[in-house]
């Protein structure tokens, strides 16, 4: 099915959520534009910041005061390990040709990533998998070193997402090997699916702007399936588990707002009217998604809480981002008050009916805010925004979009959360997952890393 | 003399102390403590998780005066301190045999 799919996405040359296409004819090569090169930059700073220290605080603050360290640790670990990773292999396997499922190693240890730099500066922009018979690359009008970068950025912030599921209680040597294994097994094919003009989700015509599906749907099954096989803490259910600062995580979602500007309006690849829309409708999802969490609480549980204002945000950010880039504010409008109720009944409800503990809610909120923006996507695009000499009409909204969302979600929930689980057993192989009950009530703080805060 | 230690509303603290000035209290020592009482706790929601907090925030004060200061304290203490609420608090008296100032030597009454 796939095959014949693939075929008719090339007729179309869909969208690639990333870039529009250039014209084919000219043989020149690609020219760098400075002012593009400038805002991916700057995007690229803006996405680290949203893992380190934005997810970190956001997290850190919701765990209890002796395990703050050991979360705030974990994602400035995962930002290190997977810098490494994604040198060393990730990238490659990421966005090489290879084939349509996964990337070769042509570019393992970075090889080549300077062939084009003379005199301090790159001779000619990057193209994304040229030379792919049938396949359109993606031509970008920034050097590769950057496009790496900015890749890299993403690479670092699934991961760190999915530490909120198995709060408080895995070793951190398991987190190690399982982050490792994890980037390379199964993030970087899944990017090569949807953002490598090769990939089979891109072929498809899938639409996901800024990593719906391939950062949150993706890092939040894998969660859930962390905290199934990890089980839930001691004293769940009996324990005052509150947090500890939620100021903490209130600057860090707050943090996450501002990076995620980097993540959605960087994803254009250019600084240009698309980068534009991306920004404004990021902005008014988020907002719409907190207002929905919070009056939905207010009348749910009697109370506004911060905890669900800034909780609602950060689901209106996830559930903007597949859409960022193809769809106009009246959409944004709708698509973060869905996530905003939608995740606060997920989180809040669901969780508690169904027994799981996954601590922090990665995949409530990220994995249902991640299915709510892809499909609605899919319903909402606005075809002039992805439309390019190609492809005139670009991908609009309807329910032929809206099956092929559906086949991206299905396929990233199967294949992460199968692949999650094949992982976590290969690291409980070999250390172990989770510390004894002991070391779990005294505090990961203490008993991981030696230290104490406050 | 006499040791008077009160549990007090935190926001009652600047109130109790600008009634004890005037009558002469030279010093006291505040703790922020937590306990439970009449009013028993709290509850708390993150995200659909309810918690009960049994002991709530108070503030602790221990003034040691001469003994016959000992019922204008308590009672200075007593009207500043009041709200007519639930959870306003108690206030102990007890004796003290001997009381030091480290910086000069001087002892009972002459140290307070």
């Amino acid at each position: 099915m796939l095959r014949r799919r693939l075929a008719v996405g090339l007729a179309a040359v869909l969208p690639f959520a990333l870039l529009a296409m250039p014209a084919m004819a000219d043989d020149a090569p690609p020219k760098l534009d400075s002012g593009d090169t400038a805002w991916m930059l700057a995007s690229t700073a803006l996405v680290l910041m949203m893992t380190v220290p934005g997810l970190a605080l956001f997290y850190g603050g919701m765990v209890r005061k002796k395990n703050i360290l050991a979360t705030l640790m974990q994602s400035f670990a995962i930002t290190c390990i997977v810098t490494i990773a994604w040198c060393v292999a990730g990238y490659s396997l990421a966005f090489t040709p290879g084939n349509e499922y996964v990337g070769d190693l042509s570019r393992f240890m970075l090889n080549g990533i300077a062939d084009h730099i003379t005199k301090g500066n790159d001779t000619q922009a990057f193209v994304l998998q040229s030379g792919i018979k049938g396949v359109a690359p993606m031509v970008t009008t920034i050097p590769e070193t950057v496009y790496m970068m900015f890749q890299m950025t993403f690479a670092i912030i699934t991961p760190a997402l999915i530490v909120g599921a198995f709060a408080d209680r895995m070793k951190f040597s398991a987190l190690c090997i399982f982050m490792t294994l994890w980037s390379l097994l199964i993030y970087s094919p899944v990017a090569h699916w949807m953002w490598a003009p090769s990939g089979w989700s891109a072929q498809n015509g899938q639409l996901d702007f800024a990593g719906g599906t391939v950062v949150h749907i993706n890092a939040g099954i894998a969660g859930l399936v962390c905290a199934l096989v990890l089980g839930k803490r001691v004293g769940y259910g009996t324990d005052n588990m509150a947090p500890y600062n939620l100021a903490y995580s209130v600057i860090g979602a707050s943090l996450l707002w501002v990076g995620w500007f980097g993540f959605n309006a960087g994803s254009a690849v250019a600084s240009n009217g698309r980068a534009g829309m991306a920004m404004a409708v990021t902005q008014i999802a988020t907002a719409a998604a907190a207002l929905a969490w919070m009056f939905a609480e207010w009348i749910a549980k009697g109370k506004p809480s911060v905890l669900g204002c800034i909780s609602g945000a950060v689901a209106g950010l996830v559930a903007i981002t597949p859409a960022s880039g193809f769809v106009l504010p009246g959409a944004s409008i709708i698509i973060g008050i869905a996530a905003g109720v939608i995740c606060f009944w997920c989180a809040t409800t669901l969780k508690h009916m169904l027994g799981y503990d996954d601590s922090l809610d990665v995949f409530g909120v990220h994995c249902v805010g991640g299915i709510v923006g892809a499909l609605l996507t899919g319903v909402f695009s606005y075809g002039p925004l992805s439309a390019t000499d190609a492809s005139p009409d670009g991908s609009p909204g309807g329910l032929a979009q809206l099956w092929i969302q559906c086949q991206g979600v299905v396929a990233t929930l199967v294949y992460s959360g199968v692949g999650t689980l094949i992982l976590l057993m290969v690291t409980k192989a070999l250390v172990g997952l989770r510390v004894n009950e002991d070391e779990e009530r005294e505090g990961l703080d203490l008993v991981l890393h030696g230290e104490q805060v406050f | 003399m006499k040791l008077i230690m009160a549990i007090i509303k935190p926001f009652k603290l600047d109130d109790v102390r600008e009634a004890l000035t005037p009558l002469g209290v030279q010093g006291l020592t505040v703790s922020e403590v937590k306990g439970f009482g009449r009013q028993k706790g709290q509850t708390e929601i993150y995200r659909g998780a309810e918690y009960h907090v049994n002991f709530l925030p108070k503030v602790k004060i221990e003034v040691v005066v001469p003994a016959d200061l000992t019922d204008q304290v308590v009672e200075a203490i007593t009207k500043s301190a009041h709200t007519g609420k639930i959870g306003d608090g108690k206030i102990f008296v007890i004796d003290i045999e001997r009381a030091v100032r480290i910086r000069t030597g001087e002892v009972d009454v002459a140290a307070l």
